[in-house]
């Protein structure tokens, strides 16, 4: 959803640090996605690209690294792994979840130069 | 979907005013022109610790717009929906119930200001933001409207997103809570078609029952549907034509708005207690 204006985002975090921190060049960018953050890893890649294109960042490497969707079961009072935002306990099959982790957006570190 | 649509910069407009030619509140840099000159030759790299949320800068103003809005007492409301599900007649409608002089409403749109001006004939103020390519509101556009927007003390404000059940639901406003509308001229498996949208939402109104008599339409599915993505959500069955479920929605509308209220009535009294308390160490200070 929506990853070009995410991805703008990104750049931001990225432009707002190279201010702070005092570098012209990046040549790699971690970014953390949630599986349950509703962002598409290729259309982010795809997003970033042209975002990026003729600021800091132009021709960075994109490096995704993906974190695992984690719910609370309210039946069985336990995290247990979640794959969708509608997913099922793979215990009980029940409903009654509250997703914990996986919903993170966020840009961990940058290689710079 | 936004990949293709951009969801860019450049194109929005506020009651059809572009750009920034108005009163800037906060402080933020559109053009980075100076951060473009590229190292000639990259040479060592080094890594930056970063750790930062891509929304935390709309969260700061969206944060900035919930405090502005705590601070008069309005009840703020982000509605969200498909486009047609029937939001700006419900919103019409809700406004003849309860008063146009105690509600508000800021309009999203990508063009025209048609929801605007069918808002404002009912006699409350209204504000349109058009997001030219965007699919969604953020909280700076909703800042600026608030700017704009004569807002009375203890008021409603509506916030009447984009017709579009993806997009809107990453990005928070400062609203009290997101309300979404769905139709029931709509699939019953919306829910869990568009599932992030039901679960950042704590209200679904399940718009337009009047015409359940004419459709196959199984409330019940939909409503489970709506409880497998998130066991929380609340359900009104609603019909601003035949007015049915009206009374339930206006009472969560005034629940709401007695709370808010309360709430800045509590921080005022906290406040005077301070401000008495503080004249008292000074008159004991001066004798």
């Amino acid at each position: 959803m929506h990853e070009m204006s995410l991805a703008e985002g990104v750049l931001q975090v990225i432009e707002d640090a190279a201010q702070r921190d005092h570098f012209s060049k990046v040549t790699a960018v971690w970014l953390e996605i949630g599986q349950l953050s509703g962002v598409e890893s290729q259309a982010m890649a795809f997003c970033f690209d042209a975002v990026t294109r003729g600021s800091v960042a132009e021709g960075a490497r994109l490096e995704i690294v993906a974190t695992p969707g984690v719910g609370w079961c309210m039946a069985c009072a336990k995290s247990v792994p979640m794959k969708e935002v509608f997913g099922e306990c793979p215990d009980c099959g029940g409903y009654q979840l509250q997703v914990t982790g996986g919903t993170e957006l966020r840009v961990k570190e940058l290689e710079v130069a | 979907m936004c990949v293709t649509c951009g969801c860019g910069e450049g194109e929005v407009k506020i009651d059809g005013v572009a750009g920034h030619a108005h009163e800037h509140g906060h402080d933020h840099s559109h053009a980075q022109g100076d951060l473009h000159s590229h190292a000639p030759g990259v040479g060592q790299t080094r890594m930056v610790q970063i750790e930062q949320d891509v929304l935390a800068k709309n969260n700061a103003y969206a944060q900035a717009n919930r405090d502005k809005l705590a601070e008069r007492g309005v009840f703020a409301l982000n509605l969200v929906s498909s486009p047609g599900s029937g939001k700006t007649t419900l919103l019409c409608k809700t406004i003849d119930l309860l008063g146009s002089t105690s509600v508000a409403v800021i309009e999203g749109d990508q063009q025209t200001s048609q929801d605007a001006d069918r808002i404002c004939a009912t006699g409350a103020p209204a504000i349109q933001i058009n997001t030219g390519k965007g699919c969604h509101l953020d909280a700076h556009m909703v800042g600026h409207a608030l700017q704009q927007l004569p807002l009375a003390d203890g008021a409603l404000l509506m916030i009447e997103n984009v017709g579009n059940l993806v997009c809107p639901a990453a990005f928070d406003l400062g609203e009290a809570h997101k309300v979404v509308i769905l139709s029931v001229t709509e699939g019953e498996d919306k829910p869990i078609k568009y599932p992030d949208m039901f679960r950042a939402a704590s209200l679904m109104l399940l718009n337009k029952v009047d015409l359940l008599p004419h459709l196959t339409y199984d409330v019940d599915a939909a409503i489970a549907f709506a409880r497998r993505v998130n066991p929380a959500i609340r359900v009104i069955q609603v019909s601003a034509t035949s007015g049915q479920g009206m009374d339930e929605w206006l009472t969560y509308l005034r629940a709401g708005m007695a709370r808010t209220a309360a709430a800045r009535q509590q921080t005022v009294a906290v406040l005077k207690a301070r401000v008495a308390a503080l004249e008292a160490q000074l008159q004991q200070a001066k004798a």
